[in-house]
């Protein structure tokens, strides 16, 4: 159980990642250090008496205009180039964050309490923190919401365009430059979702940022790129494979056997294009 | 315009080198005494970098205004020659061989963590650089053999098995069921060898051994085994984001265990960001203001605490008193070697046998502090919610009585 709400929190960090690598061609590295961000509004918010659970509101609109303001400064250079170039300069925004975070907020670690209680199941042998269901319920309603807002509203439409042919939806008339700012904000608005809800689940700190990056990288490869439903199975998937990996082989080999199963269907991603390749042949 | 180029690069070389040879200064100038430390200032370690750069200001503070150092008959005053290793490894050794070799310092001061310790330890060797640290623990430092390191504080593989001693005698001295879960890093490791060599001493048995990534702050998998094999002791260690990631998964997941015991709760502010949910834990802590150790310069630990507060607005963590500390080392070791040869003050550092407020110190060979004892403190809460740490061991300490076993969840 803890795997699946692990897991669908993850996918909506890696659901940020799709989009953004779908419709601009970016891979952001600087992914976790938004979430870490978002974390913290969250508990600058618990610290002055305010719920964190508002965290889930505020935290996306403020990180909504933060990743306007970075993808007027840096992206928008960067966003035709190599995808090298990119990934440089996210690295850059990565770093800049961190210290920048280390020297507003401190390197202590924090969190915020939101003081929800725990909900038994069968005889207390199963025990769910009310806090992990919240942001499980409250990622899974950001990811419809996000999947409707797509398909239905203007933006969407002129977003989806956009990933399928920029040229193509910037001659149809298409204003591709508010697209792409558009999507970044989308972006690290769900970041700031992500990070309220790891704030009142887990911890926070200004370095601890890459390790969410990797993950939500990690669904996405897996999932394959443009594929929503699939971003959201696998992050899942690899949520409950880490728990029962850390249950059964051991916590030291958590990480390991995630990274092995990435390998895994790589490798077999691999075969079966191989396969089709030959085909074609 | 490339000959300019390098003419003006080359001259503002030598400019360069001019300024820092201007600003260079040997160990003692006029009245001074000075101290090099290369201190975590920003980077993940700069809050204890922090507490341990106040430590020492205090201690110098003191010790100039009681009267500084006298040696051979004259009186001198520390001074301390700071830089910011940025929590790396790398750029403390830099920093440490600059200190040396451009500073010509002379003595050295520790800098925060063991890994930062393990990176200045053979520069300082090498030098033939006396070296005092307060916040390098782990066990490696002092197996190496290294001469001009010496260290105040108990090392990394002492500070939880008090804790299974004390929960084996509870249990009439019979061994106990101990589950554990260590970060990867060199000193949580260290712990958990302690935890193994107690152990092995008490006849208790290990029955979960977690080993914790650096990148993980979620211990679900582990709380569930412990729950379901229900040891006696739990013993956590994972810096501050251990602490507090146990603690909040403990109470969320009802984990009943007799004790659990800890590292890093007062870094952690427990009491503080947890309130209830931490009520008694079990913390290691090197030094706690209520023990009752006497010193000329700072009294007491009570005292200690009061002036510290007031001169930082903060109450000093372990790390700020072990820090002051080095310095009071420093002071006995340079008065009684009663001379600034570095071999001799070396000498007279090894064979430092002193009470400090902080804590009896008296070296080993390989320079850690064998003659004080770590603490436990337990954090307990009254009914409004108000949280504290009270010493409960050892024994001789203690200020409260340890509450044994933890109340089950369903009782609270």
């Amino acid at each position: 159980m803890d795997g699946i709400l692990l897991g669908i929190l993850f996918a909506l960090i890696a659901y940020g990642m799709a989009l953004q690598w779908g419709v601009m061609n970016i891979i952001n590295i600087a992914q976790g250090d938004l979430v870490i961000l978002g974390g913290y509004i969250a508990y600058f918010m618990y610290l002055y008496g305010i719920h964190p659970a508002w965290g889930v509101i505020v935290s996306p609109i403020v990180m909504y205009f933060v990743g306007i303001g970075i993808y007027k400064l840096v992206i928008n250079k960067v966003v035709d180039r190599d995808l090298f170039i990119s990934i440089l300069a996210t690295f850059g925004i990565s770093i800049l964050f961190m210290q920048l975070m280390n020297f507003a907020f401190g390197a202590d670690v924090v969190l915020a309490n939101s003081g929800y209680g725990t909900t038994m199941l069968f005889d207390n042998s199963v025990t769910l923190p009310n806090s992990k269901i919240f942001a499980a319920v409250i990622s899974i309603v950001f990811a419809i919401g996000l999947v409707v807002y797509m398909k239905k509203s203007k933006l969407g439409r002129a977003i989806r365009a956009t990933a399928q042919n920029a040229r193509a939806a910037k001659i149809l008339g298409v204003d591709t430059e508010k697209v792409y700012a558009a999507t970044f904000g989308i972006n690290a608005a769900l970041c700031g979702v992500a990070g309220a809800l790891i704030s009142i689940t887990f911890t926070i700190h200004p370095y601890m940022g890459l390790p969410y990056t990797i993950r939500s990288f990690m669904i996405v490869i897996v999932a394959g790129l443009g594929n929503l439903p699939g971003v959201a199975l696998s992050g899942m998937g690899l949520g409950v494979f880490e728990e029962f990996a850390d249950y059964i082989l051991g916590t030291e080999f958590r990480i390991g056997s995630v990274f092995l199963l990435l390998v895994l269907i790589l490798v077999y991603r691999r075969f079966k294009l191989s396969k089709k390749r030959e085909y074609l042949k | 315009m490339k000959i300019k180029n390098i003419i003006i690069t080359f001259v503002s070389a030598i400019a360069l080198l001019l300024s820092t040879s201007v600003v260079s200064f040997a160990k003692v100038v006029g009245d001074k005494i000075v101290l090099g430390a290369a201190i975590s200032l920003t980077g993940k370690y700069s809050s204890n970098g922090v507490h341990t750069q106040n430590g020492y200001n205090m201690a110098v503070d003191r010790i100039n205004s009681m009267g500084g150092v006298k040696v051979g008959g004259k009186t001198y005053k520390f001074d301390i020659i700071y830089y910011d290793d940025e929590s790396n490894p790398k750029r403390a050794a830099q920093l440490a061989e600059r200190l040396i070799s451009q500073d010509k310092v002379e003595f050295m001061l520790g800098p925060y963590s063991s890994g930062l310790t393990k990176a200045i330890a053979p520069v300082t060797e090498k030098y033939g650089v006396p070296m005092v640290e307060a916040n390098g623990a782990s066990r490696s430092l002092f197996t190496k053999g290294y001469k001009y390191l010496f260290a105040v504080l108990a090392p990394a593989n002492l500070y939880l098995d008090v804790a299974i001693e004390t929960a084996v005698e509870l249990n009439g001295g019979k061994g106990v069921r101990i589950a554990q879960a260590f970060e990867q890093d060199a000193f949580s490791q260290d712990v958990r060898l302690g935890i193994l060599d107690a152990a092995e001493r008490t006849g208790s048995k290990i029955i979960i051994d977690d080993k914790l990534p650096k990148e993980l702050n979620d211990m679900a998998a582990t709380l569930a085994k412990v729950k379901a094999v229900k040891p006696d002791v739990l013993v956590v260690s994972g810096h501050t984001k251990g602490a507090l990631t146990a603690i909040r998964q403990i109470a969320e997941m009802k984990v009943d265990v007799p004790m659990l015991a800890m590292t890093h709760c007062d870094a952690a502010k427990l009491s503080k960001q947890h309130g209830k949910n931490s009520q008694y834990a079990l913390c290691a802590s090197q030094w706690h203001k209520t023990l009752t150790y006497k010193d000329k310069w700072f009294k007491d630990g009570m005292t200690y605490d009061a002036d510290f507060t007031k001169e930082f607005g903060y109450a000093p963590p372990y790390q700020a008193a072990e820090s002051s500390a080095a310095l009071l080392v420093f002071k006995d070791a340079f008065e009684r070697a009663n001379s600034f040869d570095q071999k001799k003050v070396r000498d007279a550092l090894a064979a430092t046998d002193m009470q400090t407020f902080y804590g009896n110190i008296k070296f080993a060979p390989g320079g850690q502090n064998v003659s004080k004892p770590m603490v436990l403190f337990q954090v307990i809460c009254d009914s409004s919610g108000k949280c504290e740490n009270k010493v409960v061991a050892p024994l001789k300490w203690a200020s409260a009585k340890l509450i044994h076993p933890m109340p089950k969840w369903s009782e609270r």
